[in-house]
């Protein structure tokens, strides 16, 4: 039993991460001063908020390609809205990007209940519809810093206790999270359809419906990251963070989070997210080429892949061991 | 086996009958595809506006603004194939790689297309002239003198750019570093990559303004990179210390100017390179110029192009827009 908290996928991150920075620190000691720290957090935080809905909804066994234009086109709405009404206070900006965010969550979810079309398929199709419409609705222009008002732009750099009021909404909402998923019955439900979908539906959980509750809760915080994406770079275009969801996944898959359902942690996501941030930070200013920055990450999803994998080969309970070594 | 090969030789055959006869159709309108990198970018819609001004000014021309809804060499072939499929007379292109996109662009020809790129080009076998908006030096050069003229003691300069493998941003830094010697006293120290995505470019300028303390300049060549790099040193508290500067929009970079964080930018003027492109790809499919070395095609108001031994021509100088003239140009494009 200690043996498998040692080789726990967050004890197993954790060690990762502190190895990765002690190489990182041996080349470029400036990079672990406290004050670059809590900028690489800051600046990991959106993928932490779109990662713990990444993985709510990879535990259902679904996948949720359309964060990144979920998040491009609430941001462009919120932008828009701050450039029609720039005496709209920020809470309620905030309230419209997660309610809206939501909303769009609620197609996909509805789509993967209702319909039982393959999560895969509604998301990448929402995918490209949410990038089309950002495209409608701006007529393809930009919404640039000085279009902004001063207080829309302001939120997420604001400082409190030391760090920029972005960091306190990916610590707000990893804790949150962390509550939902254990000590709710929603939370349970989640592990629950996605872990064995047919012994949920036995228990009484409708496993579409906590994937349509998955979708909306990915949805929303993908809604509240799309806010705080385009206030902090100042900009909403159609071309957004382009590219992100596989980020999103990426860090999810890091983070130990089973991509057939039913295994994950928000702790594991966020130190899966921290893990991808660290690299992208910390590789430009060790100054090496992009080309193997790319090639950095894509090994880091792979052996995290083949960890995954042995996790869950011992997963249950072998009723059957000469069958188990027969096969 | 063999019966499927029939079939799609008789859907082939179909379908050049169909392209005949749409050519045909075509004959009394002269149809122009201008393909750019990726919807919505402002510098694209503009040249747009070009074209459609090129073709109010010639008449018997329709433009067709089409592209990829993100910059990949992929999209742009299957849009690529799909104006050939409709039979357009000419295609003008700023393509996201000049490889990639060719052998598609070579059986435009095949078919009769009259092929041109613009803005970011594409190899000599994949189109018949290449208009450049403005020399690749000249460009080079302009960057560096955007950084060295708010430098008048020297010192360090960074610069910022898109994706490593972009074409004419690689050009660019090249004919950047072969001038570094008239500029004594400005040193380049680095070069990185924000792939023209706004986190990444931010990142990048942040891990610069940390690496390089005493950094004076980033320069970006890039519409993305540019607008993430003044927002990063605006939250360093920056302003001042460091100066942004490469190619941006005006109306993109109007709150940087105002804030500080650049004290001027170029850019060329992309209405006139789209007018310039249709222009061009309109006296070449109508027969009223040919594209070969030393031809000479007019191009309107913007006067004409001269090509060189690889078919290529320059439309202009970069234009620079400071606190001056930002204003006035914020509102065009």
């Amino acid at each position: 039993m200690p043996k498998n908290i040692l080789m726990s996928r967050e004890v197993l991150l954790t060690g990762a991460i502190a190895l990765l920075l002690a190489i990182i620190a041996s080349r470029f000691p400036a990079f672990i001063a406290p004050t670059n720290l809590a900028n690489v957090f800051n600046d990991t935080a959106p993928l932490i908020l779109l990662a713990i809905g990444q993985m709510i909804v990879i535990l259902t066994r679904c996948i949720d390609l359309s964060v990144a234009a979920n998040l491009a086109l609430t941001g462009m709405v919120v932008a828009m809205i701050n450039v029609a009404m720039p005496g709209l206070p920020v809470p309620v900006i905030i309230v419209i990007s997660i309610g809206f965010g939501a909303l769009l969550g609620v197609i996909n979810g509805v789509l993967v209940w209702k319909l039982a079309i393959p999560p895969i398929v509604v998301t990448l199709g929402t995918m490209t519809i949410f990038r089309g419409t950002i495209f409608l609705l701006s007529d393809g222009k930009w919404v640039n810093s000085h279009e902004f008002s001063d207080s829309f732009k302001a939120f997420p750099r604001t400082e409190f206790l030391g760090l920029p009021l972005m960091s306190w909404i990916a610590i707000a909402a990893v804790l949150l999270f962390t509550l939902v998923m254990s000590r709710t019955t929603l939370g349970r439900a989640f592990y629950a359809a996605g872990g064995n979908p047919h012994a949920a539906t036995y228990a009484g959980i409708d496993v579409g419906k906590t994937q349509f509750w998955a979708f909306t809760i990915s949805g929303a915080l993908a809604g509240l990251t799309g806010y705080l994406w385009v206030s902090r770079f100042a900009v909403a275009f159609v071309d957004l963070a382009g590219g992100f969801e596989l980020n999103v996944v990426a860090a999810c898959v890091i983070g130990g989070v089973a991509i057939m359902g039913g295994i994950g942690t928000v702790f594991g996501a966020m130190l899966g997210s921290l893990f991808l941030g660290i690299i992208s930070n910390a590789l430009p200013v060790v100054n090496i080429s992009p080309f193997w920055q790319l090639a950095i990450s894509g090994g880091a999803i792979i052996i995290a892949v083949i960890l995954n994998a042995q996790a869950n080969r011992d997963k249950g309970r072998i009723i059957l061991k000469r069958a188990e070594q027969a096969t | 086996m063999k019966r499927r090969t029939f079939t799609s030789l008789v859907a082939g055959m179909s379908l050049a009958a169909s392209l005949m006869g749409t050519s045909a159709m075509a004959q009394d309108n002269l149809r122009i595809a201008l393909v750019v990198k990726a919807l919505g970018i402002g510098f694209f819609e503009a040249a747009a506006e070009g074209a459609e001004e090129a073709a109010a000014e010639l008449g018997n021309v329709e433009v067709i603004y089409t592209g990829p809804t993100d910059t990949t060499a992929e999209g742009q072939i299957e849009v690529i194939n799909a104006l050939i499929a409709q039979g357009v007379d000419a295609i003008a292109i700023s393509a996201n790689d000049p490889d990639a996109v060719s052998p598609a662009l070579q059986r435009a020809m095949q078919r009769g297309i009259t092929v041109i790129s613009w803005d970011s080009g594409v190899n000599e076998e994949g189109r018949q002239m290449h208009l450049n908006p403005s020399s690749t030096p000249l460009i080079g050069n302009t960057i560096i003198k955007l950084a060295a003229d708010h430098m008048p003691d020297g010192g360090q300069v960074a610069i910022l750019s898109a994706s490593a493998t972009a074409t004419n941003q690689n050009a660019w830094i090249a004919a950047a570093e072969e001038v570094m010697p008239n500029y004594p006293g400005i040193e380049l120290v680095a070069t990185v990559y924000g792939d023209d995505l706004s986190d990444k470019s931010y990142r990048a300028a942040q891990v610069l303004m940390a690496s390089y303390p005493d950094l004076k300049a980033i320069i970006a060549p890039t519409t993305v990179g540019i607008l993430a790099s003044c927002q990063a040193v605006s939250d360093a508290g920056k302003i001042g210390q460091v100066n942004v500067t490469g190619l941006g929009l005006p109306s993109e970079m109007a709150g940087c100017v105002e804030s500080g964080a650049t004290k001027s930018f170029a850019i060329w003027n992309p209405i006139d390179l789209g007018y310039s492109a249709t222009m061009i790809a309109h006296a070449l499919a109508s027969g009223a110029a040919t594209a070969e070395p030393g031809s000479e095609i007019p191009t309107g108001r913007m006067g004409s192009v001269t090509l060189d031994d690889t078919n290529s021509a320059a439309m202009s100088d970069p234009f620079t827009y400071d606190a001056s003239n930002i204003d006035q140009f914020k509102d065009i494009f």
